[in-house]
């Protein structure tokens, strides 16, 4: 055996393998991914069953309630993140690996976004045509939703890693993200309503994508030190 | 001529409760280091305190003669960690397993089908590792040590759920490893057949 | 003068320090909030527009200030905690969270009074300023739900102090997105607080109840550091000591 530390892989190969390990995983428990987008789908139908069928009210409420629904179902999924890591054992060895954490909690988050985040994304345009949409506003749905849910993944990843380990997670992890995900819904939501009016949409676009830019930047460092001091 | 791992002056509370106070080691290059005590007594805190993954209430760990405070990404890349639970996803099968651990640490690619065949493991492959028994699982964590290159491997109680070939596998591979000069931090109750430099902590 | 901060981030001194300071804390709140009470509900004359409705500015301004100083100050705190490791200032953090948040109610149910005769509604979602000070009060109760959720002690301290980072971060965000957010309604015109047209009967009663406000928060909040710090040192040998010494009585 030599006397000097044996090579560490690229910081890029521990990014893509555990974003790769996380999608793997969702592939092998389709449920996880799927229980979510169910979630998204059922909430948005709830409001037309109790509000009436109206095609002008619908298109009024209809940015605010997909905003909400997606809201809610992002923080369902966050809720299990680091939990099953926790539980047996990978945690550990994810912070004792010679990656740096924080690569490895963008990992995190970047993967959680891909099995829960774009789905909703992908699935928004129905939605938004069963709410009566604007076509224009269907496309501007997809865009907030794209930048929301990936800031809320990044966001709520430090949340999840706040709270792993704790028995009272779930409802704690709303009470923790809910108000830092206010800035995402209200220009998410607002934008989409401006958009159904022939509004100017720029302003409120550009300011989710610098707002998950901002997510990208700082969560992962706040989520790798919340694991370091949640794990111990 | 500086330790490979040392701690000084080490000092842990769980609680209010004082597990242990001014503890000292030092661990050379093929030197095992077994942490010895009832349940209860501290040994995986220890572990996890000298891993990084636990704050003592004071002292300090050195690694290569230097504080590990503020370094440990160079400690880690010689760490090999075994515990309770064995750090692998159960719906995945092996090889996606070792696949991912590929991408973390160092890895001995060559040498995965040789090392699972002697751990009687070759047959599993395929599997995903909730179908495994507990012992095979422990195993499929041996697999893991002997993969990587790293020079430390931290164990706490190794033989749990082992079988006798299994434990004699155990202290076959840890001899092994410190006769190529690695060194091993080991916590259990249970004693070893090692052949080798042995160091001992008690904590009571 | 690092000298001093360095000593005053020792347990017992900070103690000792802080015991000698609260009462004159105390007693200048005590002062001020005296004579701002008295001149803002009798000297001050009633505003033009709103009669004697505008008198609760004298507890709202001042409570609605001491609400973002409560997070300002646990954001500092939970910083110096947690990159110098002083356990003094995890203390701060974990003290000035109740009060923070007591202040920001404070200021939230005067806003709502107050809105009452002004805007006719008890609460009127268009105002920016009382929507982010609802959602600076979710911040507190967040922070505070996750300290009273971990039950040891280090681990709450660093885990709640990451949080209000994280929140400090959001705060100035979440401000301005209901700011833009509620430009774009049509809400109710509304009427500024303590413009630049004041008189000085109205603004010297505001500035005094202001000081005397900040006094108040700055003893409860030492006094309420002094608890956390005995607390957490029961086992030092400091602690018992001065508990001997003074016979156990106080």
């Amino acid at each position: 055996m030599t006397d000097t530390a044996p090579p560490v892989p690229s910081l890029w190969s521990g990014f893509i393998g555990i974003v790769r390990r996380d999608i793997l995983l969702a592939w092998k428990r389709p449920g996880d991914v799927l229980n979510p987008l169910f979630f998204f789908a059922m909430v948005s139908t709830l409001f037309p069953l109790a509000l009436g069928p109206s095609s002008e009210q619908l298109g009024s409420i209809g940015p605010g309630v997909i905003w909400v629904a997606a809201l809610l179902a992002a923080l369902l999924s966050l809720n299990s993140l680091f939990v099953s890591d926790f539980e047996d054992g990978s945690l550990d060895q994810l912070l004792l690996s010679p990656q740096p954490l924080t690569v490895l909690a963008l990992g995190k988050a970047i993967g959680h976004w891909i099995v829960s985040g774009l789905p909703l994304v992908v699935i928004s345009p129905l939605i938004a045509i069963s709410f009566h949409m604007p076509d224009q506003s269907i496309k501007v749905m997809a865009v907030t939703l794209f930048f929301g849910t990936l800031s809320l993944s990044l966001f709520g990843s430090i949340g999840a890693a706040l709270t792993v380990g704790l028995h009272r997670g779930t409802a704690l992890l709303s009470l923790l993200i809910l108000p830092l995900a206010m800035p995402v819904l209200i220009f998410g939501a607002r934008t989409v309503s401006l958009s159904t009016s022939d509004d100017a949409v720029s302003a409120g676009i550009y300011f989710l994508a610098a707002y998950c830019m901002l997510a990208l930047t700082l969560a992962p460092f706040a989520t790798a030190a919340a694991l370091r001091i949640s794990n111990e | 001529m500086n330790a490979l791992i040392s701690g000084h002056d080490l000092c842990l509370f769980r609680g209010d409760k004082c597990l242990f106070d001014s503890l000292e080691f030092a661990l050379n290059p093929g030197q095992l280091l077994i942490v010895e005590g009832s349940n209860g007594s501290g040994k995986t805190s220890l572990l996890r305190g000298i891993a990084g993954l636990l704050e003592f209430e004071q002292g300090e760990i050195h690694w290569e003669g230097n504080p590990l405070r503020g370094h440990y990404q160079a400690f880690r890349a010689d760490l090999t960690w075994f515990a309770h639970k064995v750090g692998f996803k159960d719906d995945l099968n092996l090889l996606e397993n070792l696949r991912f651990e590929q991408s973390l640490h160092s890895f001995d690619e060559g040498s995965v089908t040789a090392v699972l065949a002697r751990l009687g493991l070759d047959l599993l492959t395929e599997l995903p590792l909730r179908s495994l028994s507990a012992g095979q699982q422990r195993r499929v964590a041996l697999a893991r040590m002997l993969l990587s290159k790293g020079r430390v491997w931290m164990m706490d109680e190794p033989f749990t759920n082992l079988d006798s070939a299994g434990r004699s596998l155990v202290d076959a591979v840890l001899s092994e490893h410190l006769a190529n000069g690695g060194s091993a931090i080991v916590a259990t109750h249970q004693p070893l057949e090692i052949v080798g430099d042995v160091k001992r902590v008690s904590l009571s | 003068m690092w000298k001093f901060f360095h000593k005053l981030a020792s347990p017992p001194h900070f103690y000792q320090f802080a015991g000698k300071v609260v009462p004159w804390f105390a007693f200048t709140a005590i002062a001020c909030i005296g004579y701002g009470g008295y001149a803002g509900l009798f000297v001050a004359p009633a505003d033009y527009q709103q009669g004697d409705a505008f008198r609760i500015i004298y507890v709202h301004v001042p409570a609605a200030y001491l609400s973002m100083m409560g997070y300002s100050i646990m954001a500092i705190s939970a910083g110096i905690g947690l990159i110098w490791r002083i356990k003094l200032s995890h203390a701060v953090t974990a003290a000035a969270a109740p009060l923070g948040a007591w202040f920001t109610f404070l200021a939230l149910a005067t806003g709502s009074i107050w809105g009452k005769p002004m805007w006719g509604t008890w609460w009127e979602w268009g105002d920016p300023r009382l929507t982010s000070e609802l959602l600076l009060l979710f911040l507190y109760i967040g922070y505070m739900a996750l300290r009273a959720s971990i039950d040891d002690i280090a681990k709450a301290d660093k885990a709640s102090a990451v949080l209000a980072l994280v929140g400090a971060v959001n705060v100035p965000i979440i401000h301005y997105s209901v700011e833009w957010w509620s430009s774009l309604h049509q809400g109710p015109t509304l009427v500024r607080e303590g413009g630049p047209g004041m008189v000085s009967d109205m603004l010297y009663p505001l500035l005094a109840m202001i000081l005397g406000f900040t006094f108040l928060f700055g003893a409860l909040l030492l006094g309420r550091v002094r608890t956390e710090v005995l607390f957490r040192e029961r086992r030092a040998k400091w602690v018992r000591e001065m508990l001997l010494d003074d016979g156990g009585t106080t």
